[in-house]
């Protein structure tokens, strides 16, 4: 405990600094800010978090997740990041690494996942399952993105995936791919990865979960997909909802052979 | 219990059904019917961003699609769907084209405007240091549209109310009225038509870019 306090600490002093840089928002502050960061990203102290909970006994049914299973078997950590979204024979469906959380905190834990989906992000169990998928993501960093895209649900979630991506609609009529269709292009001074293609998505869809700068958050890809959505002008897409996952499912296999960098720190 | 309820909230009923009707690999037309099925069931209305932004013109539609098949769109379509917004371009009720290029900069400058967090007495801005280059001194610009640095001067705008001035002050406000009209599938916003900016806000931005006083064209 009183480690956490003491980084905590360290980290509010830094985070100070941080607001500052992020104002002016230059590239070369930023990379210089991720540098001072290095030893430091205030991501670990969700990524402790969700350590503490991923094997704590917590829910109705006083149960830890450690037999959750996210894809490589039951409590398996290392490598199941880098290959989600993926098929879920037990639920039916796509799942990427937030819902299915969700599911295991549902059947393992007994939490209300429709409760728990209507929690606005970082409160309560939304921030909780925020800092477990940074925690299980974690334990894949340095590892090659490789969903498997195998079964036809897979596939059909890319390809619906590749129209959401592509849909232009809303009073702006943007689409994902305004912003993020083409390489070297940037919105203000933000540079904007290009989602189509690797190295693009190693960038954009590789490093989330990861700590924003700008507002010393922290986001898992549920959050940033619903603020991109809500930039574009779009109503808000449900949390872990099929649009979501396919999203998901479309970045990530492009992202095929990038090394995950989460948990990254972003603007 | 909980699981039954997960599994009707949750589960895609669309993928369920798009891939229990046919035993076959779908094709394209399935994976579009299924998205709209997705499309309906994973948005929310939330403030003044409702789900009825959803459903996309004709335009966005077909633009989409080439999109998607990472093909530019095709001629005779293209030339419909030019022709189609050229229509809904509405002109200025006075006659004028021009306001105040100071005001345009404020309006060029935010960004505000239509989104969930957002209500509707927000002033709209138009977004334009978004997308784009302006004046010198903005150096927060975004790539995705043209530079516009020097717009009027270089289109040789001396004087926008005169006879020579006439065509490029049209084809501007037509622009930002309605950009479909000059390019099918452009990725800006359709100003006016959408109701972004009112005439009034347009006629400053226009001010920015065409005045010959507007730091644009120093």
């Amino acid at each position: 405990m009183k480690r956490h306090l003491l980084a905590l600490t360290a980290v509010g002093a830094v985070l100070a600094q941080g607001q500052a840089w992020a104002q002016d928002a230059t590239a070369e502050g930023i990379a210089k800010y991720r540098e001072m960061l290095e030893d430091g990203n205030p991501a670990e102290l969700f990524e402790m978090k969700g350590e503490e909970l991923w094997a704590q006994k917590r829910g109705p049914k006083n149960a830890t997740l450690e037999q959750c299973d996210l894809g490589l078997g039951p409590g398996v950590l290392k490598g199941a990041f880098v290959q989600m979204p993926r098929y879920f024979k037990d639920t039916g469906r796509v799942q990427d690494l937030e819902s299915r959380l969700l599911t295991c905190m549902e059947t393992l834990q007994g939490f209300n996942a429709e409760e728990i989906r209507k929690t606005p992000f970082r409160r309560g169990e939304m921030a909780n399952l925020t800092a477990l998928a940074t925690y299980v993501a974690a334990q894949s960093k340095g590892m090659r993105f490789n969903l498997p895209n195998a079964t036809e649900q897979e596939k059909t979630m890319y390809e619906v995936g590749k129209r959401l991506f592509f849909m232009r609609g809303g009073p702006h009529d943007f689409s994902c791919a305004t912003c993020h269709g083409q390489a070297g292009k940037r919105i203000r001074l933000q540079d904007l990865p290009e989602l189509t293609k690797n190295p693009g998505d190693g960038i954009g869809f590789a490093a989330w979960p990861a700590y924003r700068v700008s507002n010393a958050q922290m986001w898992g890809m549920q959050h940033r997909l619903n603020d991109c959505y809500r930039q574009q002008r779009f109503p808000e897409p449900k949390f872990g909802s099929d649009a979501t996952i396919a999203l998901g499912v479309y970045m990530g296999v492009n992202a095929k052979g990038a090394k995950s960098i989460v948990p990254a720190i972003k603007r | 219990m909980h699981k039954t309820t997960f599994a009707t909230l949750v589960a895609a009923p669309a993928l369920a059904l798009g891939l229990g009707a046919c035993t076959s690999s779908p094709g394209s037309a399935d994976y579009d019917r299924i998205t709209a099925e997705v499309v309906k069931a994973s948005f929310q209305d939330r403030g003044i961003a409702k789900v009825d932004r959803l459903v996309q013109d004709e335009a966005n539609r077909l633009c989409s699609a080439a999109d998607v098949a990472g093909q530019p769109i095709d001629e005779k379509t293209a030339a419909a769907i030019q022709e189609a917004a050229m229509k809904t371009i509405k002109w200025p009720s006075d006659g004028k084209f021009l306001g105040d290029w100071k005001e345009g900069e404020k309006i060029a400058q935010s960004g505000r405007g239509l989104t969930w967090s957002d209500n509707d007495k927000t002033v709209n801005g138009g977004n334009c240091y978004n997308c784009h280059q302006i004046s010198k001194e903005e150096i927060s610009f975004g790539t995705i549209g043209t530079s516009l640095y020097n717009y009027g001067k270089l289109r040789g705008v001396a004087n926008p109310d005169s006879p020579e001035a006439k065509p490029i002050i049209e084809y501007t406000w037509g622009k930002l009225w309605n950009a479909r009209a000059y390019s099918a599938c452009s990725q800006m916003p359709r100003v006016g038509h959408h109701g972004i900016l009112n005439e009034q806000q347009l006629k400053h931005v226009m001010a920015l870019l065409l005045d010959p006083q507007s730091p644009v064209n120093k």
